[in-house]
């Protein structure tokens, strides 16, 4: 009886740890995105009006860094590469103008599942972006 | 002897801690800094070729990977960028071998690599030194798989004699002679 009973309640915790993981599925769909900070470590501004050719260094850059690029798209100013080296990191860079002067750069990537919020590796991308530029990448507020 | 359900608290215990361990694997320090080998990486997978016409080379680029099997997965020629795939059999004998003996030891069947998923990634730029000169640049990655679905490798290619291999069929294609950059 007393067996019968624990496996009532492990089929239940399975039941609900299910429950649970249907809800946890749903949670980081619509998440992140709303911190101001991160976007500010995120994006950089560039003393040109050139967006092909900031395009084309984003790709140049990407490939330096051991990226393939996934896709490309001129109008939406949009590059987005895959580097695999044991871990899987996909980064999407978005360029477009910024008043009459300048572009904007902004660059977002995932590490495996997790979404890299630290500002580190974007401050490394954008050093080897300014040296393929030969720019200085402006931080913007 | 002990009863059965704390076994299967210890093993709750060890799956909690493994899982923990899984998730504390974090993004490598020199993930966005460029190599040391940078400089010498990029004369690997690039070459120079005597014509303006970038757009052309892209095409024949696409004509080299459709002949080699590959399936174009993404293009853009203002921007000069290819991406194209295909998946492979990735089994290695020697790695058949040591399986089948393990699984005569242990009787339980080893998984072994199973197929790969190539992407070579062509990019191509007017020269910055000569506007009359184009550079290509191929960047190449795959994912291995095994017997049972898992990925066992996801790594970059970087073997010069790949790289060379597919610029000699490039510059066949175009009769264009292909300068090492």
């Amino acid at each position: 009886m007393n067996i019968r009973i624990r496996a009532l309640c492990t089929v239940l915790a399975a039941s609900w740890l299910c429950v649970a993981c249907a809800n946890t599925q749903n949670k980081d769909i619509m998440a992140g995105g709303s911190q101001v900070e991160l976007r500010s470590y995120q994006t950089r501004a560039f003393d040109t009006t050139d967006k092909t050719m900031m395009l084309r260094s984003v790709i140049a850059t990407l490939q330096d860094l051991g990226f393939v690029i996934d896709k490309a798209d001129e109008d939406l100013g949009a590059i987005t590469g895959t580097k695999l080296k044991g871990y899987r990191i996909r980064m999407t860079v978005v360029v477009r103008p910024r008043g009459e002067t300048q572009l904007l750069v902004r660059a977002n990537a995932h590490y495996e599942l997790e979404p890299i919020e630290d500002p580190q590796p974007y401050q490394d991308f954008f050093v080897a972006l300014e040296k393929a530029l030969f720019l200085t990448a402006h931080s913007v507020d | 002897m002990r009863n059965p359900w704390t076994h299967i608290a210890t093993l709750r215990v060890l799956c909690v801690a493994c899982a923990m361990l899984a998730g504390c694997n974090s993004l490598p320090d020199d993930a966005f800094k460029l190599p040391p080998t940078s400089l010498q990486d990029r004369q690997i997978q690039s070459r120079k070729f005597e014509t303006p016409d970038d757009a052309m080379l892209l095409q024949a680029g696409a004509g080299v990977l459709q002949d080699l099997g590959y399936a174009i997965d993404e293009s853009n020629v203002e921007l000069g960028v290819l991406t194209a795939s295909k998946r492979i059999d990735a089994k290695d004998p020697a790695q058949m071998a040591t399986a089948i003996l393990l699984g005569v030891l242990t009787g339980t069947p080893t998984p072994i690599d199973d197929e790969q998923t190539v992407r070579v990634c062509l990019v191509m730029q007017r020269s910055l030194e000569n506007p009359e000169m184009s550079v290509a640049r191929i960047t190449i990655q795959r994912v291995i798989i095994d017997t049972q679905g898992r990925v066992t490798r996801a790594e970059a290619i970087d073997e010069p004699e790949i790289y060379r291999a597919f610029f000699d069929k490039l510059s066949k294609a175009t009769f264009l002679e292909a300068n090492e950059i």
